[in-house]
């Protein structure tokens, strides 16, 4: 198994037409995931390499069945398409658009939550999900992963590719590699997804990858010791990040005492989660675990 | 970004929330001229994003000309824990009868905005929620609804405002959510939040952090901010759409992803180094935003030694390599630089570094052999 993504996903995506987004949408078809639409009310009618053009979510998922939302679509109408995935039934919404503004993100969240329990959100601000495998939806270099046991879930994009490359170095692979992203208010958690992952049979060992900001990983790491069997390595990202100013990701900010990578790595170590200070270290805490790699 | 206290006041101002005349002036004889209009006594504030302005002098009472004169000289050009003053506020000065307090913040845990209130004002609030958080109320918002003045004016009364208050409060908090709302504040905080004499309830002052992702639906908050005290190279590379933070110390960061970033500057500090910049060229960089990179980091004088880490996805190695190369034949840098290239096309980007033998550049295989041999070669210089 493997956690949101697999065979079975059936993957449209707002914002196909886009350079971004037919790039990615077409590099998510070439490693096998089932892309069966995309949106673009202006080239409704038209398709991107066989792949057809509908003007609205409702119609997509009418005609294709579609079950997972990719959003390329620009910042000021993001939270809107991801809405209106929500409302024509997707359940899985995956936002990669960087620069939403907070509010679209608070009150999408707040009304897919209320009126669309069904619907899961991931992102925004994220680089996607990988099932090595089976299914890539985003823009995660694939190549670089391969199936295995390790469930990874991370904050930051470029940071979990090279964690997951430390951990392919070792030999490991992936049930599912799953980018929440870097926003303020992201659709998933950090709870949420790790949930998944222990309940997953292929997963035996999750990483964690987190950074300043928020309160998310203190959150986790109280989820993790009433919850959690497998076991979690952290690592944390923001150790010589200054306060009051903005590391890159919106959400990547220490306010007071609140929010920094001190605290973080500390709560989850009180609730014997072990968090490796570089990523080669975390990797190897990872490798000491598990012993030898062992295929899913 | 945040906003000056007088910035935060205008925008409380057009939301119905009441705060004193005043107007922001730059010089010493327009200080004078708009204290002598306003009427005295009069409050001369400095205008910096720095909290303890009134403990570094930055905050003073002047009843009359002379001492509006003296004021504003001492104060304008004052430096402020490293903020110079070039904006001073003069406003009426308000008879105060009680300090309260009142903010409305981004709960990101619970994922609603998040509406505090007390009637101990005036003082940190963080000393309140400490030693007596039974009188700091706490309130959720359903962001889908709104504050209800109903809402408000249980805050109040929970709050334990005075009962002749209870209504003004609710009114200024309901103003207060408007401009949280309809400015897109992440923060919008009012400390203190005074009651006069004649019962009527007014903001001080304003702290108000705006969320630069809807500038594009805000053109007005384009001239907001301190730009006067903000860095020069922080402001150049937010026009070329590249994030950039100056930090204190002596290598050069350049990185791609905000997450690979920050953890390239914590193992360099491993490691022993001090990085002098955040910088996250972003996803899909060309060479002439890497050309870019480096001018922004090499702007900064105290930077001995570069370290560029790259983990590819979207973004090329070959093409970090050409724009190295770009960069190094227009700017011909005296410092080192180490290169560490995985990810997409990194075999290609290593040989096209390995063929052009650029002087002071070493090529590194990991992240962490990358970060000691920068540390290294930062001391050595």
């Amino acid at each position: 198994m493997s956690i949101l993504i697999d065979e079975n996903t059936k993957l449209a995506v707002a914002g196909i037409t886009g350079r971004e987004g037919s790039f990615h949408t077409l590099n998510n078809r070439n490693y096998g995931t089932n892309v069966v639409g995309g949106i673009n009310p202006k080239k409704a009618g038209s398709d991107v390499e066989g792949i057809p053009v509908f003007a609205d979510w409702k119609t997509t998922v009418a005609e294709t069945g579609a079950n997972t939302a990719m959003i390329f679509v620009p910042p000021p109408f993001a939270a809107q398409s991801a809405l209106e995935a929500a409302q024509a039934g997707v359940e899985l919404v995956v936002i990669i658009t960087e620069g939403i503004p907070a509010h679209d993100e608070l009150k999408l969240y707040n009304q897919v939550k209320r009126d669309h329990p069904g619907t899961r959100i991931i992102g925004p601000n994220c680089p996607g999900l990988l099932s090595p495998g089976k299914a890539n939806v985003g823009i995660i270099p694939a190549s670089f992963f391969k199936p295995g046991n390790v469930g990874v879930v991370s904050r930051s994009g470029t940071l979990t590719y090279q964690i997951g490359n430390e951990l392919a170095q070792k030999g490991f692979g992936n049930s599912s590699i799953v980018g929440i992203g870097g926003d303020p208010v992201p659709g998933s958690s950090f709870v949420d997804i790790i949930e998944l992952f222990e309940q997953d049979d292929q997963t035996e060992l999750i990483v964690m990858s987190g950074e300043i900001g928020g309160s998310a990983e203190e959150e986790a790491a109280e989820y993790i010791a009433a919850h959690v069997s497998k076991p979690v390595v952290g690592y944390i990202a923001g150790f010589t990040a200054p306060e009051g100013k903005q590391m890159g990701h919106a959400g990547a900010i220490v306010s007071g005492s609140a929010g920094t990578a001190k605290a973080k790595a500390e709560a989850l170590e009180a609730k014997g989660v072990r968090v490796g200070r570089t990523p080669t270290q975390t990797a190897e805490i990872a490798m000491e675990i598990l012993g030898s790699p062992t295929a899913a | 970004m945040d906003l000056l206290e007088y910035q935060g006041k205008q925008l409380f101002g057009r939301h119905g929330l009441a705060v004193s005349d005043g107007k922001p002036v730059t010089t010493v004889e327009d200080a004078v001229a708009a204290a002598n209009e306003i009427g005295y006594p009069v409050v001369v504030k400095a205008q910096v994003l720095i909290g303890g302005r009134g403990k570094a002098g930055g905050v003073k009472l002047a009843a009359n000309e002379d001492e509006a004169r003296e004021h504003a000289s001492n104060i304008l050009g004052l430096d402020i824990k490293g903020h110079i003053t070039r904006t001073v506020w003069i406003e009426h000065a308000s008879d105060i009868d009680t300090e309260y307090y009142a903010s409305i913040l981004l709960d990101r845990s619970a994922k609603k905005p998040l509406l505090m209130f007390s009637i101990e004002g005036g003082v940190e609030i963080e000393t309140v929620a400490e030693e007596t958080p039974e009188k700091l109320i706490k309130h959720h918002i359903d962001p889908l609804v709104g504050l209800t003045r109903e809402e408000a004016i249980k805050v109040a009364t929970d709050g334990k405002a005075a009962d002749d208050v209870i209504e003004g409060v609710a009114d200024a908090l309901v103003a207060l959510y408007e401009v949280w709302i309809e400015e897109d504040a992440s923060l919008a905080e009012i400390n203190p939040l005074i009651v006069t004499p004649d019962r009527k309830v007014k903001a001080l002052d304003a702290k108000v952090t705006l969320d630069g992702n809807a500038a594009f639906r805000h053109p007005d908050h384009a001239e907001l901010g301190d730009s006067a005290n903000a860095d020069p190279i922080e402001v150049k590379a937010a026009e070329q759409g590249v994030t950039y933070v100056k930090l204190d110390g002596d290598i050069g960061i350049l990185g791609n992803g905000a997450g690979l970033v920050m953890s390239t500057l914590d193992v360099v500090a491993q490691h022993g180094g001090t990085p002098a910049n955040f910088l996250d060229a972003g996803g899909g960089s060309d060479a002439a935003k890497v050309k870019q990179a480096v001018e922004l980091i090499l702007a900064n004088e105290n930077v001995k030694a570069v370290l560029f880490n790259i983990f590819g996805g979207i973004t090329r190695c070959d093409e970090v390599a050409n724009g190295l190369i770009a960069a190094f034949e227009d700017l011909k840098p005296s410092v080192p630089f180490v290169v560490r290239l995985d990810g997409t096309n990194d075999v290609q980007g290593r040989e096209i570094l390995e063929q052009a033998a650029l002087p002071n550049v070493y090529a590194a295989k990991t992240m962490d052999g990358a970060a000691e041999q920068v540390v290294a070669l930062a001391k050595g210089a």
